[in-house]
């Protein structure tokens, strides 16, 4: 079955969301904290990285992973509210890019899925 | 314990520590400014050993291809052994021709070099001093000038740019090691408006980059800000005003925090950027240089103003830092 990665595009599609995607959590000052980084191109990597997870792209992250790389922010105080704030902004920014709502649902089901590994439960 | 070979005798390093503050804590003359990976003043080259993949990072495949790594970004693993020897067959000698002050604290020194370097406008080197020291400063000069060009501020108790104003004078040798950085113009998209801002110094670059866009025959709109905290930090105000009157797609705009008015405006330097930009700055490209927390601080700015990452040229200018305490027991 083909992902929803190659359905919307597959690489140049994720470098032009990352964009759309970082910006808008970076203007979310409910979550932006996490996203500070002095070096902005390796903070805007990380997330295509996870844009091109949750659409079903080449994955080179594990739920071991997630946890690991999640846990000194769940220590900072990561929780469901800013987990929730993360999946709306990845939920608008698909919208915007005129993904079909069927293709975002399921986009939306796998991120739903790493929420424990990412809150580290 | 890792330990590092240099010129035939060995130097056992601390957990944790990096082949330049291990060699420099054993009394061996490495070249060093920011200690932060990026002014690559401290560059080496690996004969034998692995040298850790962090310690390559922003060099050219090349120069990685040939060993060569940052002695300030490289801890060994526990247990290697790693030989090195210094770069200098990287540097190539270069004389002093002028030295002109700019303005109460900033001065241009005008460098020849034997053979012409090959740099893009806005690159910057790094002046290697007979003893070692090191510092890097950013090209103003374009590469058809011949001479090379770089403004120095007088930084209080600075040590390079203290010898530079006090006893250097036209003749003086010294080394240059680069070009590096990748804050520069490419032509293309000529009708593409273009922001470049800059605090102190970062205008060096600037005024490469600027004049190299406007000899490519960039006919887009071009946006220099130059910030200072007052009138006296701005320099090359007429030059740049005599470019903007004989090229009417170049706004120039000096900003400074206080004692402005006339034709210098007085805020805050990324107030005054923002104020230019339109509501979709769709296809501009930036770069910004200088004053790190200024150039990051605008950075994300102009991203959260719509511009694309990979649209901003950033040079941030890092301070060079002292050694940092000895490893062990450091809190």
């Amino acid at each position: 079955m083909t992902s929803v990665y190659e359905k919307i595009g597959g690489e140049p599609a994720m470098a032009a969301a990352v964009d759309v995607f970082y910006r808008k959590v970076l203007a979310d000052e409910r979550i932006s904290h996490f996203f500070e980084d002095v070096d902005m191109e390796r903070q805007a990597a990380k997330q295509k990285a996870f844009l091109t997870m949750v659409t079903g792209g080449p994955a080179n992250y594990s739920g071991k992973d997630m946890r690991a790389g999640h846990k000194h922010l769940v220590d900072r105080g990561l929780n469901d509210m800013h987990f929730n704030a993360v999946a709306g902004h990845l939920k608008e920014t698909l919208e915007e890019l005129g993904v079909p709502a069927d293709l975002v649902g399921q986009v939306m089901a796998v991120a739903e899925g790493a929420r424990a590994d990412v809150l580290n439960r | 314990m890792a330990k590092v070979r240099h010129e035939s005798e060995w130097y056992p390093l601390e957990p944790g520590e990096t082949v330049l503050d291990g060699l420099l804590r054993q009394g061996v003359h490495v070249p060093h400014a920011c200690r932060a990976g990026a002014c690559q003043s401290c560059l080496m080259r690996a004969t034998s050993g692995a040298v850790p993949e962090a310690a390559q990072v922003g060099l050219k495949d090349t120069l990685r291809a040939r060993g060569y790594f940052l002695a300030c970004a490289c801890r060994p693993q526990e247990g290697t052994a790693l030989e090195v020897a210094g770069a200098s067959e990287l540097r190539v000698p270069a004389r002093v021709v002028a030295l002109e002050s700019l303005s109460g604290d900033v001065f241009a020194v005008r460098l020849e070099v034997e053979s012409p370097l090959d740099y893009r406008a806005g690159q910057y080197v790094t002046v290697v001093r007979a003893d070692g020291l090191a510092r890097s400063y950013s090209l103003a000069s374009l590469p058809r000038e011949g001479q090379l060009e770089l403004h120095v501020r007088l930084v209080p108790g600075g040590a390079m740019s203290g010898w530079f104003a006090r006893e250097v004078r036209p003749g003086e040798r010294v080394h240059l090691q680069g070009p590096a950085g990748d804050c520069f113009y490419v032509p293309g998209q000529p009708e593409a408006p273009l922001l470049l801002a800059g605090t102190g110094t970062g205008l060096a670059p600037l005024y490469g980059i600027l004049r190299d866009a406007l000899e490519a025959g960039h006919t887009g709109p071009i946006h220099l800000f130059h910030g200072a905290r007052e009138p006296a930090g701005l320099y090359l105000v007429d030059a740049l005003r005599a470019l903007a009157a004989s090229h009417p797609n170049l706004h120039y705009r000096p900003v400074v925090l206080a004692g402005g008015g006339g034709q210098m405006e007085e805020g805050a330097l990324d107030a005054k950027v923002l104020t230019c930009l339109p509501k979709r700055p769709v296809g501009w490209r930036a770069f910004l240089c200088g004053n790190p927390e200024a150039v990051l601080s605008l950075r994300k700015k102009l991203f959260l103003a719509g511009f694309s990452l990979k649209d901003i040229h950033a040079d941030a200018f890092l301070p060079s830092t002292p050694r940092a305490g000895p490893v062990a027991g450091a809190a």
